[in-house]
């Protein structure tokens, strides 16, 4: 049995000078104990005594693929490499044949290396201390492989100006400016707790993020979890996860309310049937842009004509009245009505509700479906005839059809009830209170679709 | 401009102009000249390959310092999170702050350099002026060697676009929406035309400086990363076909080295004329793939049109596998005998797996095991491919294909959990 002692786990020249004598000597692979001093090892032989190295054909191929696997942390990285020269003696172009076992293997573990190189590159984070010599910049990386000292030169290249440490568990390298040298490991605990620029480079993490584009698993694949104990944002990932659905929502939730809107603004100017000559004012729908459920009434009354909000007057109130009864919250509803202008017959100072037509409810269609699309509720209740008429494109009778779910267009569920108006309608009695229980419980219905939808 | 109730400080205002940045989607820091420090003097090394420093939740890198100088925007575009009439809280950095934050986080090593772009504010040449300053700070006075990237305005001064390309590694000016209608509409202050002018201005600038070096190794770069541009897919009604027609004309027009697709994302306060909801993510995925395929694989424009009879990329597939079964005569390859130009059409092959191929049969004969170790996804060449032991018997149907390389969608462990 040889023994090989090296001085460190990635003792590129110590490895190569012994690999040449091994494969001089033609002692095979197998007959040979690769150890690294200061690493437990049994002492089953002697020391290869230092000789002339031979001539040997070393391609060009080989040292590139050795000076990355001698880093990897696989103890038979010595056996393969040793073993691969020994073929190459006879196989000139075996280091071109990736589809070899010993080819691949050797590859994929000079490819394992390159990548945990590369993440040391892109994953170490200075903390600044100052001390009397100025500010020194400190990390702590715990790399895969043996890579701190193949890895050195890239961070004296690129941060030649400034006073730095990086520690791992094993092994430490520090360069003052001028000299770089490798002491031992050390813990994380030894690098300084805080740094003054951390907080601002967390808030960048963070604002950077785009939650309408979450693939958490995209930045796993890059970002494996077992960096992110030595990286300051990645304390941030989960919450930033979590909290991704909401943000969005609350995003298109605020563009959907300022839409609706500049809606009600255009709707303001609206002159798409006679109805807006005589009325005062437009009266738009109100309500959450995300509201679960939709009441649509007939057209504005006097009340709200002179107000400008939809069920304002009498039968508004009855409404309030009823909603409560049916244990619905009113500013979580979006009400409006078919039509938006006040239709009226003016009779001395009076003004006498007229139903709007079928050809002004077509008309105004056109502002109520864009208000459906935008709240896209999951419930609509259709307050009378004109209402039933507007959603569901045809002539309603109330009485056959109300009280059952119906099917609206956009897959919403839709339901017909009364007018409140109707029941102002009613003499005080057994027949209203009647008709008011009913009423209340279509509503009662609603909210029940509405919590189930 | 409009007056901030107070002053912001630099924290809050990293929150607004970080954010206001996320939409472009270029954070390349790759394929500049090759600088270190290690004369002593400077801070900062670029060699050749970037490095992505951190993985944001999204999916995407952060390698750089990507901000802009200010949010505050003279300009409309419908689509931009800084429009003029958008709600979105406005900041500005001073040029000495920005200088400050790239060498704080880039001596933590967080990021490769610069990524500077900015809203217009006052006039063109001004908003230019300020991200030359920043620049020029950075390499005259810290002597600062890593990566910056500036956002180049179309309609400044031809002087200030030299400047701007002495300091930065690579510029670029978004061409945002692929048609002219789609500019016309969303964006209606800008003009398709001066956006087109000056890239070929850029473009003229680049190929002057890169002969000068091949003659004189100290000439001044200019942009020696070259020049990029970013399209949005999904914001206007512009097909798959349309979107890669204007990318393979601006790689070939302008010299481009990189055409970047950025699925609309919804911004807040989105103009009533957009889209309420995002495209599918695998949209701008497949148009990267497509890309991939004019560039790197030898496909003409044509051959991608094939796939996309109603103009659109298939979702469910990748365009390599939605177009081999349609030209089923060229299948299967013989991986001994097969030339690299049709080794690059087996689906599951690519550059680097073709060359291995090449590598290895110049000594020998591959066999199905030799393939299957030199292939990621053994099982998506199989059907495509032969070897003396192998030669797949019958040539399966689309739809089984699509079963054989469409993934079982998994699921998400960061997903929140089901209401």
């Amino acid at each position: 049995m040889e023994r090989v002692v090296l001085a460190h786990p990635a003792d590129l020249d110590g490895f190569r000078q012994a690999v040449r004598r091994l494969v001089a000597r033609r002692i095979p692979p197998a007959a040979v104990q690769w150890e690294v001093e200061g690493e437990a090892g049994l002492p089953l032989g002697e020391p290869v005594p230092p000789a002339e190295a031979p001539a040997l054909r070393v391609p060009r191929r080989f040292a590139d693929l050795a000076e990355k696997v001698v880093c990897h942390a696989d103890p038979s990285r010595f056996v393969l490499l040793h073993e691969a020269l020994v073929r190459v003696q006879n196989e000139r172009h075996l280091l071109d044949d990736r589809a070899d076992p010993l080819v691949d293997r050797l590859e994929a573990m000079a490819k394992a290396v390159g990548r945990d190189l590369h993440k040391m590159r892109a994953f170490v984070r200075f903390r600044e201390l100052e001390d009397d010599d100025g500010p020194h910049f400190i990390a702590f990386f715990e790399p895969a492989h043996h890579i701190l000292r193949a890895n050195a030169g890239f961070f004296v290249r690129r941060f030649a100006s400034q006073r730095w440490t990086i520690l791992t568990p094993r092994e430490s390298a520090h360069w003052d400016g001028q000299v770089l040298h490798f002491g031992p490991g050390a813990a994380r605990g030894e690098v300084p707790s805080e740094d003054a620029l951390e907080p601002l480079w967390t808030t960048y993490f963070r604002a950077i993020f785009n939650p309408a584009r979450l693939k958490p698993a995209a930045m796993r694949a890059e970002m494996p979890k077992k960096y992110w104990a030595n990286l300051p944002e990645a304390a941030h990932i989960p919450a930033l996860v979590a909290g991704a659905p909401a943000r969005v929502a609350r995003m298109l939730e605020a563009g959907r309310a300022a839409t609706l809107a500049r809606l009600a603004e255009t709707a303001r100017d609206c002159t798409l049937c006679p109805l807006h000559e005589a009325a005062t004012q437009t009266v738009f729908g109100e309500g959450p842009a995300d509201a679960r459920l939709m009441l649509v009434g007939e057209q504005p009354g006097d009340q709200e004509d002179l107000q400008g909000r939809p069920f304002v007057g009498p039968a508004g109130q009855l409404l309030d009245r009823a909603l409560r009864a049916a244990g619905i919250d009113r500013p979580q509803v979006y009400i409006t009505n078919a039509v938006k202008h006040f239709k009226f017959m003016a009779i001395g100072k009076r003004r006498l509700h007229q139903s709007p037509d079928a050809r002004e409810i077509e008309t105004c269609r056109w502002w109520l479906e864009q208000e459906l699309e935008l709240v896209r509720p999951a419930v609509v209740v259709m307050l009378g005839a004109s209402a039933g008429r507007a959603l569901l494109g045809r002539a309603v009778v109330v009485a056959r059809e109300r009280g059952r779910p119906l099917s609206l267009s956009g897959g919403r569920r839709g339901l017909l009830t009364v007018h409140p108006s109707y029941l102002l309608r009613i003499e005080p009695g057994p027949r209203a209170e009647t008709e008011y229980a009913r009423f209340v419980r279509d509503l009662e219905l609603a909210r029940r679709l509405t919590e189930a939808a | 401009m409009p007056a901030v109730g107070r002053t912001l400080n630099l924290r809050e205002k990293l929150a607004i102009l970080a954010d206001a940045a996320k939409y472009d989607a270029s954070c390349a820091s790759s394929g500049t000249i090759r600088r270190h420090s290690g004369d002593g003097r400077g801070l900062g090394s670029t060699e050749g390959m970037g490095i992505c420093h951190a993985y944001t939740p999204d999916g995407r890198c952060i390698s750089l310092l990507k901000i802009l100088l200010t949010n505050f925007c003279i300009l409309d575009c419908a689509y931009c999170i800084n429009r003029r009439s958008s709600s979105v809280r406005r900041a500005r950095f001073t040029v000495d702050e920005v200088v400050r934050l790239t060498l704080g986080f880039y001596r933590r090593n967080y990021i490769e350099g610069l990524f500077l772009s900015s809203g217009i504010i006052r006039s063109p040449d001004y908003t230019m002026e300020q991200l030359i300053q920043v620049a020029r700070t950075l390499r005259e006075v810290h002597h600062f060697r890593g990566y910056i990237h500036l956002k180049t305005i179309p309609d400044a001064a031809p002087e200030l676009v030299a400047q701007a390309g002495r300091w930065a590694d690579r510029l670029s000016i978004n061409v945002e929406l692929p048609t002219a209608e789609g500019l016309a509409r969303l964006a209606p202050e800008k003009d398709g035309q001066r956006i087109e002018r000056a890239m070929a201005d850029l473009d003229g600038r680049i190929r002057e400086s890169r002969e000068a070096r091949r003659r004189f190794r100290n000439a001044p770069t200019f942009a020696p990363a070259g020049q990029s541009t970013q399209m949005i897919v999904g914001a206007d009604a512009a097909d798959d076909r349309t979107i890669l027609a204007r990318a393979d004309a601006l790689y070939r027009q302008h010299g481009l080295r990189r055409v970047y697709y950025s699925a609309y994302s919804p911004i807040p306060d989105a103009h009533p004329s957009l889209p309420p909801g995002a495209p599918p993510l695998v949209r701008e995925h497949r148009l990267y793939q497509a890309d991939w395929m004019l560039r790197f694989y030898g496909f003409a424009r044509s051959e991608l049109e094939a796939i996309m009879p109603d103009g659109l990329l298939p979702l469910d597939v990748d365009p390599k596998t939605a177009w081999a079964p349609a030209h089923r005569q060229l299948f299967p390859v013989d991986v001994n005998r097969a030339p690299r130009e049709l080794l690059l059409r087996v689906p599951g092959i690519g550059p680097k797996v073709a060359g291995r191929i090449l590598a290895v049969r110049r000594h020998r004969t591959l066999r199905w095991a030799d393939l299957a170790r030199l292939v990621a996804s053994p099982r998506a060449v199989r059907p495509w491919v032969a070897t003396p032991d192998w030669r797949p018997t019958a040539l399966l149907d689309r739809e089984s294909l699509r079963a054989l390389v469409v993934k079982p969608r998994q699921g998400d462990l960061f997903a929140p959990p089901a209401a």
